[in-house]
């Protein structure tokens, strides 16, 4: 799997693409695998504020339930619809299946994380491959 | 880290589910696979098609000799004397105060001859119990066979069909809960059980378990059912159909601080075939007119899944148990739990509260199991 490289990530697994000042979120390839058939997405709503490496949703697959964290702080200014009758879309897609999208607060909290591969090197290191 | 701990367990069958890229976990000390093509997709074909377990992590004891009746009645709650050569019924070890050491079945091969199979987590503490409980009655002999067989699940409407390519021996003949030994793959005397933990047909096959036979047999299986779109399918869904199916699982819905009342599995406990461990505790229950908390179906009503651990309160937030096993039903596609709440909560339709996550979400008690396989004519 690839990790687009023009994306930025969080430990926590989720990726961050940025255009301007809105930063559009969604989880990883790897977080999407790890998970398995995804079920349930519980997303903030439009106008809520989110912080950096604060939990702003979950996301439930049959089996488990995970904490979304946020990669930075702004304000909520667009989620993603179709995920609410279609979340199995993110196992699908996850580098095109979107979560929200956010006004940043502060543009330079992106470089505080994960390059691409940075982010494929920690996963491999917590797969022990 | 890791290294430290105790190796995980592996049946013959592991090289195999790594080799398809199987998603692994550790349960109860085994490395087994929990996902291997998708845990929805693999639900779906066992409830519609076919799909295969590796359930080799299961546990065999045999107990031998003119005494085995006798130890079998006294270990286990059912009555082993109702049993045919070739039956198998579910039963259950109990300690003496009518909790549960471990849920079996019980499997008569000949008058002097059963084998009981157990948990995997529950393996060495079994026969340790057995050894203990019936090791000093006469005429029995106890051998611990769980290591000499790989066993396989083969689970679902087209099951039959599947394993019948396999095998000479005619599977209409087997009923449910029985077996028989048969040539399988070119294996001869396979036993071959119509029993499984899904609540669809199926059957159980015990196969030795050296790896080349173990790999060969899952590939037969998996040829032989490649027409009803089988899927090889791991512990994810294992643990979600025997949900469906109401089936209890040990650590979850039965433990050692569980009777058998409170699980509602009173029916397999014969109080009048005579004395056997937890007999007494069981009685003495019943005389004092049941449990005072029973097993209860939940389905949510709103929005969210209840799981293994929540709490669910009455809709006045008086706190009545915990929620034993609870997910997405795939098939049923209802979010549905098992809990364990005080007798007045579990009449149908009451409503209840689950706290997912700090909320209080609505839930109802229904019937269990959530679902039932329609019974074939045939």
């Amino acid at each position: 799997m690839a990790y687009p490289a023009d994306y930025r990530y969080t430990k926590e697994h989720e990726w961050i693409q940025v255009d301007g000042n809105i930063g559009t979120v969604g989880i990883t390839d790897y977080a999407q695998n790890s998970l398995g058939d995804i079920v349930y997405v519980d997303l903030p709503k439009v106008g809520d504020a989110v912080e950096a490496a604060k939990t702003f949703g979950s996301v439930e697959s049959v089996k488990a339930v995970s904490d979304l964290f946020s990669p930075v702080t702004g304000k909520v200014t667009a989620i993603n619809e179709e995920l609410k009758d279609a979340p199995e879309k993110i196992n699908a897609a996850a580098n095109t299946t979107w979560l929200l999208k956010v006004e940043l607060a502060d543009a330079k909290q992106i470089d505080g994380l994960l390059t691409a591969a940075d982010y494929e090197k920690f996963t491999n290191e917590e797969t022990g491959h | 880290m890791a290294e430290t701990m105790a190796p995980l367990r592996k049946t013959a069958l592991n090289a195999v589910h790594r080799a398809a890229k199987s998603k692994m976990v550790d349960f109860g000390g085994w490395d087994m696979p929990v996902d291997c093509c998708g845990l929805i997709a693999e639900h779906m074909a066992v409830r519609t098609a076919v799909g295969v377990f590796d359930v080799s992590h299961m546990g065999d004891i045999q107990l031998r000799g003119p005494g085995s009746l006798a130890a079998v009645q006294q270990l286990c709650m059912n009555d082993a004397s109702k049993l045919a050569v070739r039956q198998a019924h579910y039963s259950a070890m109990l300690h003496p105060n009518g909790t549960f050491v471990d849920d079996v079945v019980v499997h008569k091969l000949s008058d002097n001859d059963y084998l009981i199979v157990i948990n995997a987590g529950t393996r060495e503490k079994d026969v340790q119990w057995v050894r203990k409980q019936i090791g000093h009655m006469p005429g029995v002999h106890v051998n611990d066979f769980s290591d000499y067989y790989t066993q396989l699940a083969i689970q679902g409407p087209r099951a039959a069909e599947t394993l019948q390519k396999l095998t000479s021996t005619d599977l209409s003949t087997i009923k449910n809960y029985w077996f028989t030994w048969g040539q399988v793959c070119g294996l001869h005397n396979v036993m071959i059980a119509r029993t499984g933990y899904t609540g669809e047909d199926g059957f159980e096959i015990y196969i030795p378990s050296d790896e080349p036979t173990s790999a060969r047999v899952w590939g037969e299986v998996l040829e032989a059912g490649s027409e009803f779109g089988i899927l090889a399918c791991g512990l994810g869904a294992r643990n979600t159909l025997r949900l469906e199916a109401g089936m209890a699982l040990y650590g979850h819905e039965i433990s050692d601080t569980i009777n058998v009342f409170e699980a509602g599995l009173g029916r397999y406990a014969k109080l009048d075939k005579g004395e056997f461990v937890g007999r007494e505790a069981l009685a003495k229950i019943q005389a004092e007119g049941g449990p005072g908390r029973k097993l209860v179906g939940l389905e949510m009503i709103e929005r969210g899944i209840g799981r293994d651990g929540y709490t669910v309160f009455s809709l006045e937030g008086k706190r009545l148990g915990e929620i034993t096993s609870g997910s997405p039903a795939p098939f049923l596609k209802k979010n549905i739990a098992m809990a364990y709440v005080p007798v007045d909560f579990t009449a149908l339709d009451t409503e209840v509260a689950v706290e997912i996550r700090g909320q209080m979400v609505k839930a109802k008690v229904v019937p269990l199991p959530f679902y039932k396989r329609a019974k074939k004519s045939a």
